[in-house]
């Protein structure tokens, strides 16, 4: 069950998102870099958590039952997977640009749009790889759940716990494609900090892109290895939920 | 059978809970930093006004779409905070080039523009975007380029020769290529010159300022810079002024004054106008003009204001050479 650490993860670590205010030499303001580590986890957190609550159930129910067109259906997800990030950016700006058919909820430049681009972003794969782990499952799991007289959504817990591990790949992957991307976010979020320093929608890439603009590769560097850090401890910790899962 | 499904509805709830924290954190401006919305600090949404009850404008977001020279200099961070105080609200500071932060405003996602393209400006109030422009500071572009100047401009009275010195060497020059203040007037310089640049030796990089800086110090090739943006990357690159501006003595013709606009919330209703006219009367105030007059890096002064003043300039507000004879125009 990789949804539930996801999701019950993002408050805990975003609480000691307070950063310091120098990293390795290079100096910072006063919570800048902690602020952009939290605007990147909420966003990319909260777009994989919503990605997965579509992209687990879409993928359990294509795998499970026979369509006309489901080979169809699978190459429109798998060419999701090369979505460019500045053409789903542009796509998420027109729609909710003042003139766009969400201009009324004023979402431009704040991190609910870049949570919108990002799901777009992320939906794809996660629907993509965890469709072929679903499809995977032995057909005899299926059909022993059927026959100890299990209800459809029971079937499906069942695939879903035996497909777990290429679930929580999936998973990782959207989150890295979500929180890698620099196109869209900083199409829809403006990369925006306020006066002194506290991130609004600077997340980690477009800090990175800031930083290399003005010439400061040292810096653009510290912050990519910021970003590594933190893909790296998201990855161990679903997959140490993923081990105890299997534990309990 | 039965845990597992209760595991499942707990995710979702868990799920739910981020995702309807971030809906309800949509106007909670101020406290930028907690983004973490899905520890439910989210739901505060309306504590902003706290700050000054009696303002109107307090707890509100001020979107001001400026160019990367303004912010990347930090000049603009280094003011807000002022603002921000004064009136209880935040500036939302989108750096984008010119012409896109027009755009960004014309579409009406913007409330107030501070940009360095007279003409594009002009564009924009004649076609009714904008309103009450102010003139508000100005500094100057130079010509910069490696110190073995290949073409020989060192020390050039005339931007324009400069220029087809540098066209006639083939020497390589790096443009801007985005449509920004800084490639408007580099188009208009060769304008001027008489000369088309294209070939191998003339780049056009679509990136900013910052970046047209890094790509030109790699390559040894010459560019157009703002001299805010060459002052404070200076320390970071080889590159050398090669021709000055009106600051230093140098040709009127490399002038870059920046101009202040409020989006016309006769064409965008929701543009919030009470609180950019709050700062173009801050911003264009003595006090600020003061503190941009002495806004630093690497110990020189970046922009010199020139809102105030004793005598009229009415061309500040409307497009240049307008006048009420051709109103109807």
């Amino acid at each position: 069950m990789p949804i539930e650490p996801v999701a019950q993860l993002a408050p805990a670590l975003l609480d000691s998102g307070a950063g310091p205010a120098s990293l390795f030499g290079a100096s910072f303001r006063e919570g800048y870099v902690g602020s952009i580590i939290a605007v990147s986890l909420y966003v990319s957190l909260t777009a994989v958590a919503l990605s997965t609550l579509v992209s687990v159930p879409a993928a359990v129910a294509i795998g499970l039952t026979e369509f006309p067109g489901k080979g169809f259906v699978k190459s429109v997800v798998n060419t999701g997977m090369g979505f460019p990030s500045v053409v789903v950016g542009l796509v998420v700006l027109f729609a909710v640009s003042n003139q766009g058919p969400l201009g009324s909820l004023e979402l431009i430049f704040t991190r609910e749009a870049m949570i919108m681009s990002q799901f777009v972003l992320a939906t794809p794969p996660i629907t993509a790889i965890s469709l072929a782990a679903v499809s995977g499952v032995d057909d005899g799991v299926r059909d022993a759940a059927r026959v100890l007289g299990g209800t459809r959504i029971d079937v499906a817990l069942v695939v879903i716990k035996e497909a777990r591990y290429g679930i929580a790949t999936a998973v990782l992957a959207g989150f890295g494609r979500a929180v890698s991307e620099v196109g869209s976010v900083l199409i829809v979020g403006g990369n925006i900090t306020s006066a002194d320093g506290i991130s609004k929608t600077r997340t980690l890439t477009t800090a990175i892109q800031l930083e290399a603009r003005q010439g400061r590769y040292e810096t653009a560097m510290i912050l990519g290895a910021v970003l590594v850090a933190l893909v790296l401890t998201v990855n161990a910790v679903v997959v140490r939920f993923g081990d105890r899962g299997v534990a309990g | 059978m039965p845990i597992q499904r209760r595991k499942f509805v707990a995710a979702v709830g868990a799920g739910a809970i981020v995702s309807t924290a971030g809906c309800s954190s949509t106007n909670d401006g101020g406290d930028g930093g907690d983004g973490g919305g899905g520890d439910g600090t989210g739901g505060n949404g309306t504590d902003g006004g706290s700050a000054a009850e009696s303002v109107g404008v307090a707890g509100e977001t001020l979107t001001l779409t400026t160019t990367t020279s303004t912010y990347d200099t930090g000049l603009l961070d280094e003011i807000h905070s002022d603002f921000e105080e004064m009136y209880g609200v935040t500036v939302d500071a989108v750096a984008q080039g010119t012409g896109a932060a027009l755009e960004t405003a014309r579409n009406g996602d913007s409330d107030i523009v501070m940009v360095h393209a007279r003409g594009l400006e002009d564009e924009f109030m004649r076609n009714g975007y904008g309103i009450n422009r102010r003139d508000l500071m100005f500094n100057d572009f130079v010509i910069v380029g490696p110190e073995s100047d290949p073409a020989g401009i060192q020390g050039m009275g005339s931007a324009t020769e400069a220029l087809t010195a540098i066209a006639d060497a083939q020497a390589q020059f790096v443009s801007r290529g985005d449509n920004s203040g800084t490639h408007t007037k580099e188009l208009n310089l060769w304008e001027a010159a008489g000369t088309d640049p294209g070939g191998d030796w003339y780049q056009e990089t679509g990136t900013g300022m910052g970046e047209a800086l890094n790509i030109a110090n790699q390559q040894g090739a010459y560019t157009l810079s703002d001299r805010g943006t060459f002052i404070s990357q200076r320390s970071e690159i080889d590159l050398t002024i090669l021709v000055q501006g009106p600051i230093e003595g140098g040709p009127e013709i490399l002038a870059n004054p920046y101009g202040v606009m409020a989006v016309n919330p006769g064409v965008h209703e929701n543009a919030n106008y009470d609180l950019a006219m709050a700062y173009i009367g801050w911003i264009t105030s003595p006090g600020v003009q003061n503190a941009i007059s002495e806004y630093q890096v690497n110990g020189e002064q970046l922009f010199f204001p020139e809102a105030v003043s004793e005598d009229p300039d009415f061309q500040q507000y409307v497009p240049e050479g307008w006048s009420s004879d051709d109103s109807d125009s």
